[in-house]
């Protein structure tokens, strides 16, 4: 197996061809905020918080979809950096109504803990308040379009491991949001299999179990690395 | 953001569009409100009987977001009487439960949430005369006056309080840990 070097934060590092600097940087205990990031899922690139410098580029990079290359010389905690991320947190908490108080996932959010972590205790911005809707149509789950961030990773799950391609996007920009089955109600679905995969990925409380009230909606995150485990284990 | 201490600071807590829950991790202080109470004056807020915002006020801490002419008008006057302006709780930082009102317009307001509500509607129009006008939109304290420190939650349990009182007693910023930094 071939192994690439390169600098991140001024320290050698390695890797393996083929790897992304969000891979590298991991192995060697480097964290890179990231939130559509998720291990088992083909990266997407859309959150934007990963993105790093990489000397002798004028752009920044996101980490996950960057391949390690020799000698690069990488920085993923500048200031500029560090603002820039606070920026993206703070605009995500503006554009819909993350009121975490009321949140099912109340303690137990990503972008919840990603804002204590980067230190954002206010929001510059305007908070849009959109008026969005809920579906609750489905038996088992809720989505609550509120606190969704367009992160897909509830696309991504429902399409490549679970694969029924119940989840997408509609609508550009600020409009967009996740349909099911091309804007039916969840509960109209024919395609969705009621896994439940989508709501234990999902990083906020946009998906939750039904009955779950604020606070009490804990994901399993390794669910999917169990399954994939699990199918590599019986060979399919 | 520095308050010299040779004598004790002047403390001062509001409540706006708020629960009082804020207050009530305030009182959660406990037996710190003995020590406390050596080292400040507190000069307005509900826990006293002051009926107008004095002037020269070291230290006040804002729970509730900003909702009517009212929470407007005595905000401002806190600004240009308070050397440090804290906003205490998520519906001074973010709006919070109060702002959830903003995604629907204020003059269908009362209809929607009292009379097409469930149960009586407790409102008649002579009340709604009687009460300060609504904003159109609920908003976090530093959208309408620059704000010094932040303590978020909902509430911001009592150590957070603590932590934040402690840096401003000694003159310094408030820098609060990231466990007691989180919203809600």
């Amino acid at each position: 197996m071939s192994v690439v070097t390169l600098y991140i934060n001024d320290r050698l590092v390695s890797g393996r061809v083929g790897q992304t600097l969000l891979k590298v940087a991991r192995e060697n205990g480097i964290e890179i905020p990231t939130l559509c990031y998720l291990e088992g899922l083909e990266p997407w690139g859309g959150c934007r918080l990963c993105m790093v410098e990489v000397e002798g580029q004028g752009k920044l990079q996101a980490a996950c979809l960057t391949e390690a290359r020799e000698g690069l010389a990488v920085h993923t905690d500048s200031e500029r950096l560090l603002a820039w991320r606070r920026m993206i947190v703070e605009l995500l908490l503006a554009e819909r109504n993350h009121t975490c108080a009321v949140c099912v996932v109340n303690g137990h959010c990503e972008l919840q803990a990603l804002a204590a972590k980067l230190g954002v205790d206010h929001v510059r911005y305007d908070y849009l308040h959109p008026a969005l809707a809920m579906d609750v149509s489905q038996e088992r789950f809720g989505l609550d379009h509120n606190r969704c961030i367009l992160c897909t990773r509830c696309v991504r799950t429902c399409s490549e491991i679970e694969g029924a391609c119940t989840w997408a996007i509609s609508g550009r920009g600020i409009t967009s949001r996740v349909t099911a089955d091309l804007d039916r109600p969840w509960g109209k679905s024919t395609t969705c299999t009621d896994c439940g995969k989508c709501v234990q990925m999902c990083p906020t409380g946009a998906l939750y179990k039904k009955g779950a009230t604020v606070g009490e909606m804990v994901r399993e995150k390794t669910h999917l690395q169990q399954v994939m485990e699990r199918r590599q284990r019986s060979g399919k | 953001m520095t308050v010299v201490s040779a004598r004790k600071l002047r403390l001062a807590t509001v409540w706006l569009g708020g629960c009082s829950g804020c207050h009530m991790s305030l009182l959660d202080l406990d037996e710190r409100l003995m020590e406390l109470q050596t080292k400040v004056d507190l000069v307005y807020g509900p826990l006293v009987d002051a009926k107008e915002f004095p002037r020269e006020v070291d230290v006040t801490l804002v729970e509730g977001a900003v909702a009517n002419v009212d929470h407007l008008e005595l905000l401002e006057t806190i600004r240009g009487h308070s050397a440090i302006l804290v906003s205490l709780g998520d519906c001074a930082v973010t709006g919070n439960v109060t702002a959830l009102r903003n995604g629907g317009k204020v003059s269908d307001l009362l209809t929607t949430i009292y009379r097409a509500g469930p149960g009586r509607s407790p409102v008649g129009p002579e009340a709604v005369q009687a009460l300060p006008a609504l904003l159109p939109k609920v908003l976090p304290l530093h959208h309408v006056v620059d704000v010094d420190a932040f303590i978020p939650g909902c509430p911001p349990d009592s150590e957070r309080i603590w932590a934040a009182l402690g840096a401003l007693l000694r003159g310094e910023p408030v820098a609060l840990e990231e466990n007691q930094r989180t919203f809600g």
